[in-house]
């Protein structure tokens, strides 16, 4: 489904427009009031607080705006905008002024907000973040303190420098560096001992090692009073692989706050008939079964239940696929999710809370997430190999000295410059630096990479799933055939279909172009269709039984029927369009030498016509959820690597089961947390540019991978002999980490 | 090389300040919008008192 309002929220919104009438405000601001109420914090001086998304911030010039109305509208209140996570934080005094009097001017101004829970943040993430920041800090400080001393000692080695003086400077730089490397070394000595508590290695242990190493040989130096100390080496490491991991950090970071806005914008609220026939406004969770709810045109529904009165049809597509509105009367079953698309329904409230059709996909998420194979990235791949080469080549080193007759100091302190040399600072970087600059060059496209490995599980994908409605098409019929219909017919049908909300109608209004308006009274029948009573007669618009002919076909296309006064008929037929550029992307997508593959739930007939329109061999058509999920679980069962592209309620269990995951950013709020990666926008081009990406990001990782092999190969001969001073170890490290964070820089452009 | 005994102290009190003051607007929440501080230099206040 790819609701127009839904569409693109983060990168290019319309500025600010003023787009509500002024009457619907009051009513607007009270019920967005109504639904943050649960989520305004009272601060201990009795003041109020609380987060809001504003969609429609785009433009710097928002922030002034919002701010001033905000403070216009109640004394003592305050706003402050934040651009880059584009949430609003708003503080007021209850007994100054009500929420919704802070409310009202922003909604004049013609914003979008949505009320935000902070509970649904990330707070660890943040956490992590703020450490992170701050040893990098610590570790920034001490490099370049320790590096001056050190380059002191280094120039006065072959001069005159008196031993006191080089040990007066060593003693500094260990007064600097201890302190340093305890702070800003947290991050990687956490992860380490995690991974080795778990029987595991990872890239952080040979780190963690290296560092605690490099510190202590270069202590146990300078107390006696010897010429080679590292502490150089061993911050500017901390340093240099603190920036990788800050930048990998905040790219997710921030993926991850545009998904947690997408999400909080979604959140339903619903409009509950109390029993004494007052209305009230309430937040879709909290309805219980027995609830009356009122549910207007256009709306979505919020709960499962039953028609208790009115009809209509309903827009079903996000949660079974199925492309064609359904016919509802009093007594159908129908579900949270759907859309409401002509008469104003009551909907006697059946399931609620964890027995809705949304909790029982969600425990199908649950399972299916549980049933997917832990990865392991590349780079622990890689350490599983490395930390174990490592220490056997120190250790062959402290023998080897020995065995020519040396004595055990500098037998160990061979040893240990093997493990100082090898430190993993190029291959720390290798990793993060190729993520960085893919996952921003994705997220100028559009595309939110929300988990870190997500790339790498992409870069290994060799067949592509794909869901129709909503994922191959945007969700939203088009007239098919136009230039075949008479004009005369077409501008008469359009006049009528100007004033519906049905899909249909509006597909047709569209394709007509701009019509006079009817300057009759027009009626619309839910479930049936539109009459106008014109000069020369009625005319109708609307379904084969409207305009009194039998019921379609089961698997007939979508259609209107038309009647003229003169009582002669005239069919308009839809298709479900793909988007405008889905048959380029899946030849794009083979030519990669991907296989492609249809899973609906929509009718055979209309998925066997997409498959064959868009050059898709394989389909399979209807599915149910369970369906697509147990065709996910054969294929990884069977080793195949699958990436699943999904909108739906029904597609998310089968995207946690596939190896790696897209939604659109229109598509259910289920699909976009199971999703490993959301893309926005009319196009379906992102799921290309994103399994190309991932792919050159993995040649990149390889290559820096090789880069810093190769290094290691020239610098391991080096220190097993002893021949390794400081000076070569603080060169080698930052040039080899320079070569890597350049080659990783190819990944953002091209 | 008597210099040292002062210069020393000194470079490091300086590169301290540097770093307290970095923590300090970290912990201020100065580094929480970088988008936004960048574009706020650009309106003129509009203060609660007024101007």
């Amino acid at each position: 489904m790819a609701l127009a309002e839904l569409e693109a929220p983060l990168l290019a919104p319309p500025c600010c427009l003023p787009v509500l009438a002024a009457g619907d405000l009051a009513a607007e601001a009270a019920a967005l009031a109504a639904a943050a109420g649960p989520l305004v914090e009272t601060l201990p001086d009795g003041r109020c607080r609380l987060s809001l998304v504003v969609e429609t911030l785009d433009c710097a010039a928002c922030l002034p705006e919002i701010e001033g109305a905000v403070r216009r509208a109640a004394n003592g209140a305050e706003a402050r905008v934040n651009l880059t996570t584009r949430r609003l934080m708003l503080g007021w005094r209850p007994q100054d002024v009500a929420l919704e009097a802070l409310l009202q001017p922003l909604l004049a101004l013609g914003h979008r907000l949505a009320p935000f829970d902070p509970a649904t943040r990330d707070r660890a993430l943040e956490q992590e973040r703020r450490c992170l920041v701050r040893s990098l800090a610590v570790a920034g400080f001490a490099a370049g303190n320790v590096m001056l001393l050190s380059v002191s000692i280094w120039s006065g080695l072959g001069d005159d420098m008196g031993t006191a003086t080089r040990g007066l400077l060593h003693w500094v730089s260990a007064l600097i560096a201890l302190p340093a490397v305890a702070y800003a070394g947290r991050p990687f000595f956490r992860s380490a001992l995690a991974a080795l508590k778990a029987g595991r290695l990872n890239m952080d242990v040979p780190i963690s090692l290296a560092v605690i190493l490099s510190a202590g040989m270069s202590l146990f130096e300078t107390i006696r009073d010897g010429e080679a100390a590292y502490f150089d080496a061993s911050v500017t490491l901390l340093f240099f692989l603190l920036i990788g991991r800050l930048l990998d950090q905040l790219m997710r970071g921030r993926a991850r706050s545009a998904a947690e806005n997408l999400l909080a914008l979604q959140v339903a609220s619903a409009l509950v008939v109390l029993p004494d026939g007052r209305r009230q406004r309430r937040a879709a969770a909290e309805l219980a079964a027995g609830d009356l709810v009122l549910v207007a045109a256009g709306e979505r529904l919020p709960a499962d239940g039953r028609v208790a009165s009115g009809s209509s049809e309903l827009d079903v597509s996000m949660v079974t696929g199925e492309s064609l509105p359904v016919a509802v009367r009093p007594g159908s079953p129908v579900n949270a999710g759907t859309l409401n698309l002509t008469g104003e329904l009551r909907i006697r409230v059946s399931k609620a809370g964890g027995r809705t059709l949304l909790a029982e996909m969600l425990r199908l998420v649950e399972a299916a997430e549980q049933g997917r194979a832990r990865y392991v990235r590349l780079a622990d791949r890689v350490a599983r190999l490395y930390a174990p080469a490592v220490h056997l080549l120190a250790l062959g080193a402290f023998v080897l000295a020995l065995a020519q007759g040396l004595a055990w100091q500098v037998a160990l302190m061979n040893a240990i410059a093997v493990l100082i040399v090898t430190c993993p600072c190029a291959l720390g970087l290798a990793v993060p630096a190729v993520q960085v600059a893919a996952v921003s060059r994705l997220w100028r496209r559009g595309i939110l990479v929300k988990s870190a490995d997500a790339l790498e599980r992409l870069s290994e994908v060799r067949r592509v799933v794909f869901d129709k409605t909503g994922t191959l098409t945007l969700g939203r019929p088009r007239l098919l055939g136009a230039e075949a219909i008479a004009p005369a017919d077409l501008t008469l049908a359009a006049r009528l279909a100007a004033g519906s909300r049905h899909p249909l109608a509006q597909a047709l209004a569209a394709a007509a172009g701009p019509v006079p308006l009817l300057d009759r009274p027009l009626s619309e029948i839910p479930g049936y269709g539109l009459v106008a009573r014109l000069p020369a007669g009625e005319v109708r618009l609307g379904s084969a039984r409207h305009v009194g002919l039998a019921e379609d076909g089961a698997d007939a296309a979508p259609a209107l029927w038309l009647r003229r006064p003169d009582g002669s008929l005239c069919r308009f037929a839809f298709v479900d369009a793909p988007r405008t550029d889905a048959a380029e992307t899946i030849a794009r997508l083979r030519r990669a030498g991907l296989e492609v593959e249809l899973l609906s739930g929509d009718r055979a007939s209309v998925a066997a016509h997409t498959a064959a329109a868009l050059g898709i061999a394989r389909w399979r058509a209807p599915c149910l959820p369970q369906e697509k999920l147990r065709h996910l679980q054969a294929l990884a069962a069977a080793g195949e690597r699958v990436l699943m592209v999904g909108d739906g309620l029904n597609d998310a269990p089968a995207l946690a089961a596939a190896s790696v995951s897209l939604s659109p950013a229109a598509g259910s709020d289920l699909t976009q947390s199971a999703a490993d990666l959301v893309f926005q926008g009319e196009a379906l081009a992102p799921v290309a540019e994103a399994v190309a990406v991932a792919r050159k990001a993995r040649r990149l990782v390889l290559q820096n991978f090789a880069l810093a092999i190769g290094y290691n190969v020239v610098a391991v001969p080096l220190a097993m002999a002893g021949l390794i001073t400081p000076l070569w170890a603080a060169l080698f490290m930052s040039l080899s980490s320079l070569a890597v964070t350049g080659n990783a820089l190819r990944a953002a452009r091209g | 090389m008597d210099v040292l005994i002062y210069l020393i102290p000194a470079a490091l009190l300086l590169g301290g300040l540097g770093l307290a003051a970095f923590l300090w607007s970290l912990r201020s929440g100065q580094f929480d919008d970088l988008d936004g501080a960048a574009q706020r230099i650009l309106f003129d206040d509009e203060g609660p008192a007024g101007r």
